[in-house]
């Protein structure tokens, strides 16, 4: 096993049936850095990350994190090892009440007094989570509903942190906001993947990152090496990249 | 009007079992979008189970109905982890089936150690009246069963509403793939919630086996009671299902009282038409599936 090197993903096929939606997909997520995967509507993000997660079998390659192999591992054992994700859409359990949401991120841990360090780090990260503490997710806004989704995942206190389209929706002021804190809390130690469809911000708050279009990984490099305008040709299929 | 008074008092009580039976189905179709049609028959394999257990080894009633839980639990865990859970994934019909042949199976079997005669556990409150006015006459066994089976309500409540169990179980109900996430195992969810499922039938299937009798085929009369109380009251919300039976009791005997004990069943099914029409997904539905 590499060192330093949190997950990865090796030569990974995924698909629906017949219709194939990743090709021979190689990542590396070294621990304590944000990888961004930036790509647009269709080009296999959700698909890798269910494959990722478990919540579907590739057709073939492999998943490993820390060294083990995970691929297929049914998901809640692989966030029993220490993955966690902000699912695309927020996901939040709109009949529970952000507390409730809360405990629940933190289902696994069985210490109380760890618990409430989680919960009272959870509220300082968003104080406006505090507010609401009390109220059914239902009735949060989007903004909201975003960090409940980023709190209840980091309840678990997790070493790698995967936030799947995190602006999606969102004004721009809220999306900043929402970035800086997942900025404070890879300060903290946890490792992130971010996955966006947006070039720019997903280029300036991380430190690597990938490019995948219809199914492929077509660029890769330092974030802040990578020419904006050659991603967006990538992004887009034109110029060199049609 | 006493009579009035007296169907009222009684359609009450009657309701409180009513839910009893039928909140098993209703937290079963909550959590996993799952019709149990063997609900009715498992119901009354653990009355077969009490009334065995209560003559034979264990001497009386509520050793007989502990025995009992016990065994439908394991019956429940390994019916939802063997066979429920392998077919979940794969549309609502296939679950569907599972279940529906499970009722097959345990009638036949019922009736082929037991036969087709009519059973019943030993009651000894039977002919006592806890209440006897001109108003009003409560037998001890109606009250019984009604205070047994509001305490069994207010435990699932608390269970569902204030226990990390429970909250595990919400959170399964409204969104698995979130609730795979927290890293609940929803599968072994599912199994918990089927075990306390058939918990909650069981003390249902014991009340009725006193208080009415039953006989191998019984599960399938008591399987639509239990619909008529889910419907009304709204699947996976367990006030609903109090609510929900005691509607159903009392107008199935306000029916007896206004038009004759023959259409007391018609006119209860006919209150549930009508609150269907009016209200489609039931009186209260909190847990909705997505």
């Amino acid at each position: 096993m590499d060192e330093g090197v949190l997950m990865t993903v090796e030569n990974l096929n995924a698909g629906y049936g017949d219709f194939r939606a990743l090709y021979d997909i190689s990542m590396r997520f070294p621990k304590g850095l944000i990888v961004s995967i930036i790509g647009s509507n269709g080009a296999g993000k959700t698909t890798l990350l269910n494959a990722i997660m478990g919540v579907n079998k590739p057709v073939s390659g492999k998943v490993t994190f820390e060294g083990e192999d995970i691929t297929g591992v049914r998901t809640s054992s692989i966030v029993a090892k220490g993955v966690t994700m902000s699912p695309e859409g927020s996901h939040v359990f709109e009949d529970m009440s952000v507390h409730e949401n809360l405990l629940m991120g933190a289902y696994l841990t069985r210490s109380k007094e760890k618990l409430g360090r989680m919960l009272e780090r959870s509220y300082e990260l968003f104080p406006a989570l505090k507010e609401k503490s009390g109220q059914l997710a239902d009735f949060l806004s989007g903004g909201q509903r975003q960090m409940l989704a980023i709190a209840r995942a980091l309840m678990s206190d997790p070493k790698l942190l995967i936030c799947d389209e995190l602006s999606l929706g969102l004004a721009p002021v809220v999306v900043n906001d929402i970035y800086n804190r997942i900025l404070d809390v890879n300060g903290d130690g946890v490792t992130v993947i971010l996955v966006e469809q947006e070039v720019q911000r997903s280029l300036s708050f991380s430190d690597y990152s990938y490019v995948l279009v219809k199914g492929r990984v077509v660029m890769e490099g330092v974030a802040n090496e990578l020419s904006e305008k050659e991603v967006k040709d990538a992004y887009f299929g034109i110029n060199k990249y049609a | 009007m006493e009579l009035f008074v007296q169907s009222v008092i009684s359609g009450v009580l009657l309701g409180g079992l009513y839910a009893a039976i039928g909140v098993g189905l209703s937290l079963v179709f909550g959590i996993m979008g799952l019709t149990n049609i063997a609900h009715g028959s498992l119901m009354i394999l653990a009355s077969f189970f009490v009334m065995i257990l209560s003559q034979g080894i264990m001497g009386s009633v509520i050793p007989a109905l502990l025995a009992t839980l016990v065994i439908m639990a394991i019956i429940g865990a390994v019916m939802q982890g063997a066979l429920i859970n392998r077919v979940l994934d794969k549309g609502a019909e296939p679950a569907l089936l599972v279940t529906f042949g499970f009722a097959i199976i345990i009638q036949n079997v019922l009736q082929l150690i037991f036969g087709a005669d009519y059973k019943s556990i030993k009651n000894p409150l039977a002919s006592v009246n806890v209440i006897d006015t001109k108003w009003a006459i409560v037998s001890g066994e109606y009250l019984v069963n009604f205070l047994v089976s509001v305490a069994v309500l207010l435990a699932l409540h608390f269970l569902i509403r204030r226990t990390k169990l429970g909250r595990s179980i919400r959170a399964a109900a409204s969104n698995v793939i979130a609730a795979e996430l927290m890293g609940v195992n929803t599968k072994r969810t599912y199994i918990y919630a089927m075990c306390i499922a058939l918990i909650t039938g069981s003390v249902g299937g014991m009340l009725v086996g006193r208080t009415f009798g039953f006989y191998s085929y019984s599960g399938m009369s008591y399987l639509i009671i239990a619909f008529g109380v889910v419907v009304i009251g709204g699947m996976g919300s367990i006030l609903g299902t109090l609510l929900g039976g005691v509607i159903l009791g009392v107008s199935q005997l306000l029916g007896a009282y206004f038009f004759g004990p023959g259409v007391q069943v018609l006119v209860g099914y006919l209150t549930l038409l009508v609150i269907l029409t009016l209200r489609p997904r039931g009186l209260l539905s909190n847990m909705t599936r997505k």
